[in-house]
């Protein structure tokens, strides 16, 4: 995974709250097997409408996307942060995630910041006024920049830690395998195993 | 100081606790007992691994089926559409290459992942139990710790079989007293995300207690614990009982002879200490409960079968009154009118919420001797293909077709528009599936969520209501075909 410091981008201003995951991707194009190529899926229903933010320039250009609260809820699918991603998306604040999302964010190298509402509001209008206004998202000092609004955000320390150094989880895990075999040989008899299979 | 539940499960599955390098705290490294796997979710996770050169660590703790793109009729031909068949085509590939038991379409077994886990009696209490799906909190009504994940997880659980998480919040979720007949288990779950909203159990594991959950089966606490992710919350748990061993003793593979007792010693322990705590309560009165149902497009947006559609002047908060006016719009529904008045076009019973054979049990004893509204279409798909060989069994399936419904195969069908069992756009639904977003079901179809009687009732008069509602069926024709199944026990 790349390492991420700060990113800088152009602020998309989405007034609305539960972003689920079956907007941000619907399922049907969920039968790919790739990882990527998913950016004409993104929000893929709401671009149909010519209003729609995504659709106007400079926010077609956008890589920090500003939501409402309870963004990503929903079913599991990466797909969700592909997507995102594959449309050139770097982060996206809100003032709650959801957390099966914001877990695949941190796996994926999207930034999923925390921001009080409060700052979301401010940062809605500063964008709303100045369209093409560039948002700094400075993972190292947990601080969003935009215009003079400077406001913290919260993101866990591991998942900060692993993306400032762009580490590989499995790798991580890996590191303890004698750990997770010591654990194996303690497991109970009695735990089911799936083979041989009995129906 | 006792502990929870989900705190019991927890500590026993630690593989490594996270220390803190260089002031940041790391997560602790679990223990996966059961990973599910199936199509959707998989193939990046598998061909990750390929890329690596990495092996699945446990294939014996895994097991795949296939259920999110399958057709639920003529399952004997090929899949039609191109995409769908190679996504199937690639799982059964990486089955094969991995040695990951499957269950394909047509087997005896196969079914939506959620449910076959339980009918195998693989699913057990104090498990860790995770799958590419966020519905996998289902697993949590056998007191096990049940997580959906996405696929990057998926990965790293075929590479590793554990899973690195940070520690979760407790939430008990209290509902005492008795449900009134023609009131079930959905009603209580989604009268909860009414209360708690879609992120208020975001950061928790929500464990239901008090009477009226010791109360339900085990497919009632599955419908509750299935739905725990719609509030947010990253899984649901419900202490095992004798009514959890009951239902396990005898599967294939629930533990036999002296593991069984084992077993049941061990699972006999993992229940919340009384002097235990939790970082949240809620409480919920089963008595005062009614037959819920959603009017917008989250599934917190929900009343009582009795209320009317509300207004954005209704809410306070300006983000809530902005989805209000949204939700209406999408849904095309008039603030104020009563939900009773709205009229639908097709009845979809099924889903890893409500297809199991309890709840085709119930829907058939509202609609035995009753006529179908001839405008509707309802469709009735069994979770899996055991559960539809059960219900043949008891006759349920000639009670839907007398009716006029159609009995189609197991599969993840309308509830999720990602096989041919979609709705229109406008067209409008009364589902006992467990998401009501914009165009879940189909591009621009409308879903309002209800449980199984609601369903059943809703096909018989064509608009939204609750068995109580319905006429007497003449006395000749009320016979149920097995005794024993009663509305309210759900």
């Amino acid at each position: 995974m790349e390492k991420i410091t700060t990113h800088t981008g152009i602020g998309v201003p989405l007034r609305q709250s539960n972003v689920d995951t079956d907007q941000i991707i619907p399922a049907v194009y969920l039968k790919r097997i790739t990882r990527t190529g998913f950016e004409d899926a993104l929000f893929s229903a709401w671009r149909k409408d010519e209003n729609f933010i995504l659709n106007k320039e400079p926010f077609n250009r956008g890589s920090v996307l500003v939501a409402g609260p309870d963004f990503g809820t929903g079913s599991s699918r990466e797909h969700a942060v592909w997507a995102l991603k594959d449309f050139g998306f770097r982060a996206v604040l809100s003032s709650r995630f959801a957390d099966i999302f914001r877990g695949n964010s941190g796996k994926q190298g999207l930034v999923a910041a925390q921001v009080a509402q409060d700052d979301i509001e401010l940062i809605w209008k500063e964008l709303e006024n100045h369209p093409g206004a560039e948002i700094t998202v400075d993972l190292e000092a947990r601080l969003v920049t935009c215009g003079s609004i400077v406001a913290p955000f919260q993101i866990d320390d591991y998942t900060r830690w692993r993306l400032l150094e762009g580490l590989d989880d499995i790798g991580l895990t890996l590191r303890h395998e004698e750990t997770i075999t010591a654990y194996e040989a303690e497991r109970p008899s009695f735990k089911p195993t799936t083979l041989p299979a009995r129906t | 100081m006792g502990k929870t539940l989900a705190e019991k499960v927890w500590e026993s599955h630690i593989v490594r606790r996270g220390e803190v390098v260089n002031g940041q705290a790391e997560p602790d490294l679990l223990y996966i007992d059961l990973h599910l796997v199936h199509e959707v979710t998989s193939p990046q996770a598998f061909e990750g691994l390929r890329l690596a050169g990495r092996k699945l660590r446990r294939p014996d703790l895994t097991i795949a089926t296939e259920d999110h793109n399958t057709p639920t009729i003529d399952i004997d031909r090929p899949i039609a559409d191109p995409t769908s068949r190679t996504q199937i085509e690639t799982l059964r590939a990486n089955c094969k290459e991995f040695g990951v038991r499957l269950h394909s379409l047509g087997d005896a077994q196969q079914g939506i992942v959620h449910i076959i886990g339980p009918q195998l009696g693989l699913t057990q209490p104090g498990l860790t139990v995770v799958c590419g799906d966020s519905h996998t909190s289902t697993h949590g009504a056998f007191g096990a710790l049940a997580m959906g994940i996405g696929t990057s997880e998926v990965e790293h659980v075929m590479a590793t079989q554990t899973l690195s998480l940070n520690p979760f919040k407790t939430m008990a979720i209290n509902v005492e007293g008795t449900l009134k007949p023609g009131v079930t288990s959905k009603d209580i779950i989604l009268a909860v995300i009414a209360k708690i909203g879609t992120g208020g159990g975001q950061g928790y594991v929500l464990e239901y207690r008090g009477s009226a959950i010791r109360a339900l089966s085990m497919d009632a606490r599955m419908t509750i614990c299935n739905m725990s992710i719609e509030a947010g919350a990253r899984a649901g748990m419900v202490a095992p009982d004798e009514t959890t061993f009951e239902y396990l003793k005898g599967r294939a593979h629930a533990p036999q002879g002296a593991d069984w007792h084992a077993a049941v010693e061990n699972w006999r322990t993992l229940r919340t200490d009384d002097d235990a705590t939790f970082d949240a309560e809620v409480f919920l009165d089963a008595d005062e409960l009614e037959p819920f149902v959603t009017w917008g497009t989250n599934p917190g947006q929900g009343v009582s079968l009795s209320q009317a559609v509300p207004s954005p002047d209704d809410f306070a908060d300006e983000n809530e009154k902005a989805a209000c006016r949204r939700a209406l719009d999408y849904m095309a529904l008039e603030a104020g009118t009563p939900m009773k008045d709205i009229r639908v076009d097709t009845v979809f019973l099924g889903s890893c919420t409500n297809s199991r054979v309890e709840d085709l049990r119930l829907a058939a004893d509202i609609i035995r001797g009753r006529q179908k509204d001839p405008d509707i279409r309802m469709m009735v798909v069994p979770g899996s293909a055991r559960v539809r060989l059960e219900a043949e069994a008891e006759g349920l399936d000639k009670v839907f077709k007398e009716f006029g419904a159609e009995w189609r195969f197991a599969g993840c069908s309308m509830c999720l528009g990602m096989n041919p069992d979609q709705l229109a756009p406008g067209e409008r639904c009364a589902s006992t599936s467990n998401r009501n977003f914009e165009g879940r079901q189909g591009k621009g179809g409308r879903t309002h969520l209800v449980s199984p009687v609601v369903a059943a009732a809703t096909a018989v008069r064509g608009t939204l209501s609750s068995p109580s509602d319905l006429d007497p069926v003449p006395p000749a024709a009320a016979l149920p075909a097995e005794s024993g199944s009663t509305i309210h026990a759900a």
